[in-house]
């Protein structure tokens, strides 16, 4: 087992040596082959070499850019086009199948419920975590402990909320928190993961409890970012903590907002390993990214997973628009 | 500035008008603010403190009572045989038979009955007419004795069963079955294997592309840019299929795996990179022109300078990036799956828990154990460099995956 972690940090040295070495001696070659002592040519032996450098600096990146995100885009869209091997063309007809497919349809429903109820309550309890937080003096203790599930993994708050919903039958002690509450009060205990329609719901609770920290994080600075003047201002006014909260500290977080609101959206429609471990699209839970999964690994079927990563990609594309839109304005103010 | 001169004066002016109303309305505010954020954070902190505390106890308590009631004492029942006819002593004319119906000192006897119909069926200290024949008396701690005036004659010991009260139990053994006989342990020193190299691998890379971005001017910079922050979003499920086709391409004709830490490796790296670029290019052209351009004047080359100034200026974001990814990679679970296999000794920590949930689904003693030791490395990384963590974040976690 130790050996395995030094060979790990054996791969890591010489994974640098090899990218220093590239950088270093890919520097020294430009500048020995590229030079001369003649000061006309010099000129031009300069000009040339600053139109490669940047070249050379940038190529070990773009060369895993291009072999594992942008040659895949054209691939994948490429090999939904084709049958289960990719060995025959069949046309559009895998997306024919998909929108036929009654699985494929709950998951786009699911899909559409996550990215209507995920982010708008992690940004809502963000937004009002984040206000309550900056009145009160263990306010950052609070933010540490709202904000931890950010660090642990999706698999690893699964296994937290599985214990929540813990079922048994209704003769036995119940041992999950949601049963023990609900027998309480003189109920009978439910098993929630079995229970369509509003499984999916109890999925979501798991996802809106991680990202309500990440909402929280960033809108709080957002919230500090605010002009004392105006908040002054409209308190001198005579308005109360819920005006002001509404009509002056609302209109100047908008942007943040977007921003939360569509990061969580991103990460939602992508969503995999709490369905994964909660279900594994079972229960009529079933997600787009989950049954890419199945197709792709149970059923061998490269085809029809390639089509639901297709449709997963259309997506995220409006966003992804929106954020290249955004960058390319930012660049040009620059 | 005159403005706030002004103001101030006419704040004061309005507080002192109104200051009862406006004092009594604060105050109420404080303690809504207070008790409902104690309220939220208590919701959110609960379902993590009930893993935590589950992860301690006893099987077998946890097994029949809520992780809430760890600390009070539990009832359990079970069923002891007394001793054989042959175990019997003489004593002054009576015929004895002793001994405990405990095997655990710390178990306090609360009903005690000689059927399984009615476990409980006499209380403590009762004489109990026995079917063989005499009487039992059973005391608290366990010890009983069953004595008769003429000679025991039975075979085989009878049994006896109990209601106990059991104090609570906390245990550290959980962690060493789940570390050792379901393979978490080594779960754990392959998810190492996986995080370090691609974590610190992508580093180099992306900084000198991200220094090119940012201060080297060439045609086709801005392209560039755009596509690293599309890259970005690109879902993962994306390259997963042509990435393994071609990882099985490669590794075919020469009878290798396809499967491997190299092929995790190389993926994380390239998945990391656009956010990488993107994060280290913002913050380098933030860094001050008037250093690069003296050190250009000096004839220093773009080389010298972003090894000798731009990499340690750029520390924290690279920092940031670093704990990211970091995080990242340890808690992934797709890529793994694909690139790594589910071969048992290459899962990582996220798969081999997806393992014990499908294999271990109700013993909870040992789910919330491996969950709580796939967890201990992101909290102290998370709770040790929150402040890194929080700066790379807004760009991170637009992430695909």
């Amino acid at each position: 087992m130790v050996v395995q972690v030094l060979n790990a940090i054996l791969a890591v040295l010489i994974a640098l040596a090899a990218a220093l070495a590239y950088f270093w001696g890919t520097n020294w070659l430009l500048d020995k082959f590229l030079k001369s002592d003649n000061a006309a040519e010099s000129a031009e032996a300069d000009k040339r070499r600053t139109a490669v450098r940047p070249w050379l600096f940038l190529f070990p990146a773009l060369l895993f850019l291009t072999i594992y995100l942008v040659y895949p885009v054209f691939e994948t869209v490429r090999l939904s086009l084709f049958n289960s091997n990719g060995s025959r063309f069949v046309g559009l007809s895998n997306y024919w199948w998909a929108f036929g497919d009654g699985q494929f349809r709950q998951s786009l429903i699911n899909n559409f419920l996550w990215l209507l109820i995920v982010p708008a309550l992690s940004t809502a309890f963000g937004l009002v975590i984040a206000v309550l937080a900056d009145r009160v003096w263990w306010g950052n203790i609070a933010k540490s402990l709202i904000f931890m599930p950010m660090a642990i993994s999706f698999v690893g708050a699964s296994i937290i909320w599985r214990f929540v919903y813990a079922y048994r039958g209704p003769d036995q002690e119940q041992i999950g928190v949601l049963n023990a509450i609900v027998t309480g009060f003189g109920l009978p205990p439910q098993n929630w993961i079995t229970m369509v329609p509003w499984n999916s719901l109890f999925l979501m609770v798991i996802l809106i409890w991680i990202q309500t920290g990440f909402a929280m994080v960033i809108l709080s600075a957002a919230l500090r970012g605010i002009p004392e003047e105006t908040v002054e201002a409209a308190r001198i006014d005579g308005a109360n903590e819920v005006q002001i909260f509404f009509t002056i500290m609302i209109p100047q977080i908008v942007p943040t907002l977007t921003v939360v609101w569509t990061t969580i959206t991103i990460t939602v429609l992508k969503v995999f390993d709490i369905v994964f471990a909660m279900t594994g699209g079972q229960f009529q839970t079933e997600v787009l990214a989950n049954l890419m999964y199945s197709w792709m690994f149970r059923s061998g079927d490269f085809g029809r997973g390639s089509t639901i990563a297709v449709i997963l990609m259309l997506a995220v594309l409006p966003i992804m628009i929106w954020n290249v839109r955004n960058a390319n304005r930012e660049e040009g103010t620059r | 500035m005159s403005t706030v001169t002004t103001s101030a004066p006419m704040a004061a002016a309005a507080t002192s008008q109104d200051r009862p109303g406006f004092f009594a309305r604060l105050r109420i505010g404080r303690i809504i603010a207070n008790l409902a954020l104690l309220l939220i954070v208590a919701i959110w902190t609960f379902p993590t403190v009930g893993l935590l505390i589950s992860s301690v106890r006893d099987a077998d308590q946890l097994a029949v009572s809520g992780w809430w009631t760890a600390l009070t004492t539990s009832q359990s029942q079970g069923a002891s045989r007394l001793g054989a006819a042959s175990t019997q002593a003489e004593e002054g004319g009576l015929y004895v038979i002793s001994g405990d119906i405990f095997t655990d000192d710390a178990l306090a006897l609360q009903a005690v009955g000689i059927t399984s119909r009615e476990p409980g069926g006499f209380a403590v200290g009762d004489v109990i007419e026995m079917p063989q024949g005499g009487e039992l008396v059973v005391s608290e701690d366990g010890a009983y004795r069953w004595t008769s005036p003429v000679a025991f004659e039975f075979s085989g010991a009878p049994r006896v069963y109990y209601v106990a009260s059991e104090p609570p139990v906390f245990t550290l053994d959980n962690y060493v079955t789940v570390l050792t006989t379901d393979g978490v342990g080594q779960s754990f020193v392959n998810s190492m294997t996986v995080a370090i190299p691609a974590t610190l691998v992508p580093i180099l890379i992306a900084a000198f592309a991200a220094y090119a971005l940012a201060w080297m001017s060439f045609p086709g910079r801005g392209w560039l840019v755009a596509l690293i922050v599309g890259l970005m979003v690109v879902p993962l499920q994306m390259s997963l299929i042509p990435i393994l086709r071609l990882y099985n391409g490669i590794a075919a004709p020469f009878g290798g795996q396809a499967q491997g830490y190299l092929g995790v490796w190389l993926a994380h790296t390239a998945f990391g990179l656009p956010l990488a670029v993107f994060l280290l290019r913002n913050y380098m052209v933030g860094l001050p022109r008037e250093i690069m351009e003296s050190a250009r004047m000096d004839g220093a080359t773009h080389f010298q300078i972003f090894t000798t100034m731009v990499l340690p200026l750029s520390f924290p974001a690279l920092a940031s990036f670093a704990i990211f990814q970091f995080l990242w990679v340890w808690n992934d679970l797709l890529v793994a799956l694909i690139f790594l296999g589910s071969q048992d000794s290459q899962l990582v920590l996220t798969g081999r828990l997806i393992n014990l949930i499908g294999t271990r689904g109700n013993n909870w003693e040992l789910l919330t154990a491996g969950a709580f030791i796939s967890m201990i490395v992101p909290l102290v990384v998370f709770f040790s460099l929150q402040r890194y963590f929080v700066r790379g974040l807004l760009a991170g976690s637009v992430k695909g995956g």
